[in-house]
């Protein structure tokens, strides 16, 4: 106790030989016995009985190890190895007794932090600890970065119309056509109009890899389609018996969700693609998500429900009827479309409902649990995580701000961004992780860059920097 | 001449007060400057008990102990300061890592009954100077603190006292399991005060140094 007796000072090396570690090679008193069980060079005469697995045990007293391992585990305790809950009762007592005649009083005004020190201890050792605090002060911008016209986008909640896939290409489909905007160079083509009769496009997604892209279409059809060549590969009809409103691919299989309310797994590379089939959901799989592990698949439906799919646990024969879900989350009180797994936990799962329900949900995918509910205050299109930080953007319906950027998992509002007039209707993610487009029914595509630049590109502009300067001292 | 010699060895309450709470503003702005709280460039060289010794510069950590000094020699007349804590902490996780303690016993015949005593400010500065020397000199045992910190300064005061507009109680900030090392104390006669730093002892070195030593 410090606070009893400060005349009373200390020895000034503390006791503490519970915590050596055994020094190798030292056979002191304090040290357990330990039969050797390799053969002993020293004396060949020692047979040595018991095999790699199975210990000679004739060797050994066992009384003995136990007396020597129980021993100073007792000798603790009776040398003033305070258990804390006695500590703790001993510190309650010295206040009673000795607080009662003092007060502790301190500044309500603390002492200014000194501020200066900070960068420069920072600067001088380059630890990432140390930047962290800094790196909280991410400006993040309330207006889009980009505005482009998006005319005629379908204004339907369960309709996924926007992709962004790897190779840096956003995909939206309005009405019937599909255009590819490719961000790198900003230039625009249209891939793909597709007839009236099959019309219009209800969903899009971009393959892992960014080369291929599926459109889902109100016909049930769907088509997969080389970006790169502008070639159709191939239809794959049959799959569902109405329209198609969300795909998700998980490397050459590319699930779809049906308004039908079946989810079907096929396997682009066969002649007979269909894989496996999920029934599940009683009304249109608006949802589909596979984890980053690729290991669950997430899928939410316009009857409320969300279910977690194991992709181990499906039968690879479709005629042995349905595949059980893992999970089935009926808290929703409406049209699950918005899913996010989390990158930084990969049992993290985020749903968001419809206009009744309102709410996003956190889920722990593996024991079924939901860890939080959170009132948006309008109806949840879509939800997506920034991958550097604890960051998740919702897009809401019908409200001022629909895009809100939430801090994990405080879920304490971080900016509300403006600019959109209506509903946003669907997000899609840069692959760097730093820009979110979000189509709304104002018939604009929006670019925020609301998650910041991650920091391990920041070196990379750095290098630059540094062939500038050598190209300074090849002049001289 | 013999006369003027009696008058400066008297020492009333309120000059021991004030002689007290000065040496509590310099020891304040050494421990400052010693430990790195506060940058180096801030301070600036007095000379002050025959020694060179650091003022902060700074407009707000100045007003801080000014306002601090002024309290104190306050309750210092009154006789109801226990003792004058500096605690530095760790300013991200707010651990506390030393605490600078000054332990004061006042002379409580010389509160109640207005007695005068007599010590030679000449002895008293020696002695302060021997404590603001160990002060300087602690940075060769202390450990290294390698995070930015921050300081609070708790003061000990009687039950009874009436907490200041200005002022909160406060928990004792103590340290588990502290090293302590007691320095030099000063007495006016009328106030003594004993000088100790506690601080958190660096585990991971002190077992390297231990295993080492017995290997």
């Amino acid at each position: 106790m410090e606070a009893a007796g400060c005349s009373s000072s200390r020895p000034p090396r503390r006791r503490r030989p519970e915590m050596l570690p055994p020094a190798p090679g030292s056979a002191g008193p304090s040290r357990p016995y330990m039969p050797s069980l390799c053969t002993n060079s020293k004396n060949p005469s020692t047979k040595c009985y018991g095999d790699r697995f199975i210990p000679d045990r004739s060797a050994m007293d066992m009384d003995m190890a136990y007396y020597l391992l129980t021993e100073p585990k007792k000798d603790q305790e009776n040398e003033g190895m305070v258990p804390p809950a006695k500590q703790a009762y001993r510190r309650l007592l010295a206040e009673k007794f000795l607080g009662g005649r003092t007060r502790i009083l301190t500044f309500r005004n603390k002492p200014p932090e000194p501020q200066g020190m900070l960068q420069q201890i920072s600067a001088e050792t380059q630890t990432s600890s140390q930047i962290n605090p800094a790196k909280q002060h991410r400006k993040i911008p309330k207006f889009a970065e980009r505005t482009l016209d998006a005319p005629g986008v379908v204004d339907d909640y369960y309709l996924n119309v926007l992709d962004w896939g790897s190779k840096n290409v956003v995909s939206i489909a309005l009405e019937n056509t599909l255009y590819l905007w490719n961000s790198s160079d900003s230039s625009t083509s249209e891939l793909v109009t597709v007839d009236d009769d099959n019309g219009p496009i209800t969903s899009v997604s971009w393959s892992c890899e960014g080369q291929h892209i599926a459109i889902g279409l109100n016909s049930s059809d769907i088509q997969l389609w080389d970006a790169s060549s502008s070639r159709k590969l191939r239809t794959l009809q049959g799959v569902h018996e109405s329209r198609v409103g969300s795909l998700a691919w998980n490397s050459n299989i590319l699930t779809t969700g049906g308004m039908d309310g079946k989810i079907v797994n096929n396997d682009v590379r066969m002649r007979s693609h269909i894989v496996q089939t999920y029934r599940g959901h009683e009304a249109e799989v608006c949802g589909l998500r596979w984890s980053g592990s690729c290991q669950q698949l997430a899928s939410g439906g316009n009857d409320n429900l969300v279910h977690i799919w194991d992709a181990s646990m499906a039968s690879s024969n479709p005629s042995l009827g349905h595949t059980r879900w893992l999970h089935r989350f009926n808290d929703h009180l409406s049209a699950v479309k918005a899913l996010a797994w989390c990158p930084f936990q990969s049992n993290l799962l985020a749903s968001g409902g419809g206009g009744n329900d309102r709410c996003i949900k956190f889920w722990n995918t593996h024991t079924g649990l939901c860890l939080n509910s959170v009132d948006t205050g309008a109806q949840v299109c879509a939800l997506i995580w920034n991958k550097n930080e604890k960051e998740l953007l919702s897009a809401c319906g019908f409200i001022q701000k629909p895009l809100i950027l939430w801090k994990y998992p405080s879920m304490v509002k971080l900016a509300e961004l403006e600019g959109h007039t209506s509903r946003v209707l669907c997000l899609a993610q840069s692959p760097d992780g730093s820009t979110v487009a979000s189509v709304a029914a104002d018939e604009t595509l929006r670019f925020w860059n609301v998650f910041g630049t991650p920091e391990a590109l920041k070196p990379a502009a750095k290098t630059v920097h540094t062939g500038m300067f050598n190209s300074f001292s090849h002049i001289r | 001449m013999a006369s003027r010699t009696v008058s400066k060895d008297i020492i009333t309450l309120k000059g021991s007060a004030a002689i007290v709470s000065e040496f509590f503003g310099y020891a304040a702005n050494s421990i400052l400057y010693n430990r790195g709280v506060y940058p180096e460039e801030s301070f600036a060289r007095v000379k002050k008990y025959g020694l060179p010794m650091l003022l902060t510069q700074d407009e707000a950590v100045k007003t801080f102990i000014t306002n601090l000094t002024s309290q104190l020699s306050e309750w210092l007349e009154a006789g109801q300061l226990q003792r004058i804590v500096l605690v530095i902490m760790s300013k991200a996780a707010g651990e506390v890592l030393e605490r600078w303690n000054f332990n004061i016993v006042t002379d409580v015949e010389v509160v109640e009954k207005g007695v005068i005593k007599e010590k030679s400010d000449k002895e008293i500065m020696r002695e302060i100077q021997a404590i603001m020397r160990q002060v300087n000199s602690c940075i060769s045992f202390l450990p290294c603190l390698e995070e930015p910190c921050i300081f609070d300064v708790l003061a000990y005061t009687d039950a009874e006292t009436a907490v200041p507009f200005t002022w909160v109680e406060s928990d004792a900030k103590l340290i588990d399991n502290p090293q302590m090392v007691k320095l030099h104390s000063f007495d006016t006669k009328i106030h003594k005060v004993d000088t100790m730093v506690s601080y958190k002892v660096d585990d991971l070195d002190d077992d390297s140094y231990i295993a080492s030593f017995e290997a």
